[in-house]
């Protein structure tokens, strides 16, 4: 059925794997945090060059190893990012990272330290970042159908106003653009607890959504219980949650499922950092409820543009995926304007209904990724923080 | 909608319902509105009660069962008077 979302394009750049980005990203990647002064370096040397810092990658092992390099490959394979430069400390994980992004067919240098050091290291990979900025600075946005984005979404500083309008403006996007053939992520295991019954219902049939609820309950067993110190009421609801007025868990995972609209149901279910494999629709991703590394963690699933709704005012942003804020709060917009690209409060004035403030979000999205900085872009927020699952060796 | 209303509510089944404007005092008569079908209804606020705070919708008593989004959101701890604050010093989780 032909809708008027059927026919919506957007400007975007065409990668050799065939996937869409709606940026043009020439990334530094360090392996390990012990590369990230060299990488900082060639960043440094050629502008137009982002390098993307981070805490780990060194004695790792077993499944959290797997989730590092999933991440590392994941980031640089994302078709926002234009070709990559990877530089590690020594040359077999640095190859490992290389050789995993060079599967999407993009442009891949990777450059060790030991033996060189980092002034050679520098050297040698600021020449190649070099030719890549002048390489993809050439690449021509090109017209795509709409239904080629991935979207994500997470939603952070919540309160009642997110379960009341930004949640479901989301929601209603969602209901509009998935049946276009888009593909969807939502995510956040831990903030699902309360609401657990019903997200089990919104698998597209009981084989997902029961290895969804194994997924959940595995979170709860293994994580939360394992490590918890005392009754939980304390920090989830978090601290802003609760000056938002969020009372229960409860409260906040009905309010959090609202980002799943009406009618969108899940078609699968994926490790944090993997991406989709069982073709268009929407995901549910194994992640941390933390803003930060929840984006992280759907970027590096392939997601290009991220759509968050604030109550309180999360400021998040991500080195590589424009993240669109949308909050309802009228207080939020009246304090915190510059961290907001869709303002929605006519929702709660009774001004805007959700169908127009989801037809918002779809133009801001249309506008995003024609090229359109959001509030986080222009504010300099690149918080990438990795996923850890447990202790190094 | 001509007037902006001060309260809204998730589902008719639900007793609680969710402060949207800022500074709200007691006494207010406020105009509250169920999002579900935009129906109307008015109830005195019995608090000063901030925005994205709960107000109880009729009397509840310790042990209710707190809905909304027409789903159980937790226990009610403490007897709460219609048109009064719900939060977390009389309304607790049941997961923990």
């Amino acid at each position: 059925m032909s809708t008027k979302y059927s026919n919506m394009t957007v400007k975007a750049y065409r990668r050799e794997n065939g996937r869409i980005g709606v940026r043009n990203h020439v990334v530094i990647l360090p392996v390990d945090d012990i590369s990230n002064a060299a990488c900082e370096a060639v960043a440094n040397n050629v502008k137009g060059t982002l390098a993307i810092p981070h805490a780990y990658g060194r004695l790792q092992f077993g499944e959290d190893l797997e989730l590092h390099f999933r991440t590392m490959i994941g980031t640089g394979a994302n078709p926002n990012v234009a070709a990559v430069v990877v530089i590690g400390i020594e040359p077999g994980w640095t190859k490992r990272i290389a050789d995993g992004i060079r599967e999407t067919g993009k442009p891949v240098a990777e450059f060790s330290i030991e033996q060189n050091g980092d002034f050679e290291t520098i050297r040698r990979a600021s020449w190649a970042a070099k030719e890549f900025v002048h390489m993809t600075s050439e690449y021509q946005r090109e017209e795509c159908s709409i239904s080629e984005l991935w979207v994500s979404t997470k939603c952070g500083e919540s309160d009642t106003t997110t379960g009341l309008g930004s949640c479901p403006t989301v929601g209603n996007m969602y209901d509009k653009l998935l049946p276009e053939g888009i593909t969807g992520f939502f995510g956040e295991t831990s903030e699902i607890t309360g609401a657990e019954h019903i997200c089990q219902k919104r698998a597209i049939n009981e084989e997902v959504g029961e290895r969804w609820y194994k997924m959940w309950k595995a979170y709860q067993d293994e994580v939360i219980f394992a490590h918890q110190t005392d009754d939980l009421s304390d920090s989830q609801p978090t601290k802003g949650n609760i000056e938002g007025g969020l009372t229960t868990i409860e409260e906040k995972a009905l309010g959090n499922l609202e980002k799943i609209g009406r009618t969108s149901q899940y078609i699968d279910i994926l490790e944090p950092a993997e991406a989709p494999k069982s073709g268009n629709g929407l995901y549910f991703m194994d992640s941390s409820s933390a803003a930060a590394e929840c984006v992280t963690l759907m970027a590096a699933g392939g997601a290009v543009i991220h759509t968050f709704p604030t109550g309180q005012g999360n400021v998040v942003g991500n080195p590589i995926v424009p993240v669109i804020k949308i909050t309802a709060n009228p207080r939020t917009v009246r304090t915190m304007s510059e961290h907001v690209d869709v303002d929605v409060s006519g929702i709660l004035r009774r001004e805007m209904t959700i169908d127009e403030a989801g037809d918002a979000l779809i133009d801001m999205i249309c506008r995003t990724a024609n090229g359109r900085n959001t509030a986080a872009e222009a504010l300099g927020h690149r918080e990438f923080s990795m996923t850890k699952l447990y202790r190094s060796a | 909608m001509s007037e902006i209303p001060h309260l809204l509510v998730h589902e008719h089944a639900d007793n609680v319902g969710v402060v949207v404007v800022e500074g709200l005092t007691k006494g207010t008569d406020m105009l509250c509105c169920v999002t579900h079908d935009n129906s109307t209804f008015r109830l005195t606020a019995g608090a000063d009660v901030p925005i994205g705070h709960k107000i109880a919708l009729k009397d509840l008593k310790e042990g209710d069962t707190a809905i909304k989004y027409g789903e159980d959101i937790g226990k009610i701890i403490a007897d709460i008077p219609k048109g009064d604050h719900v939060h977390t010093h009389n309304c607790k989780t049941k997961r923990w």
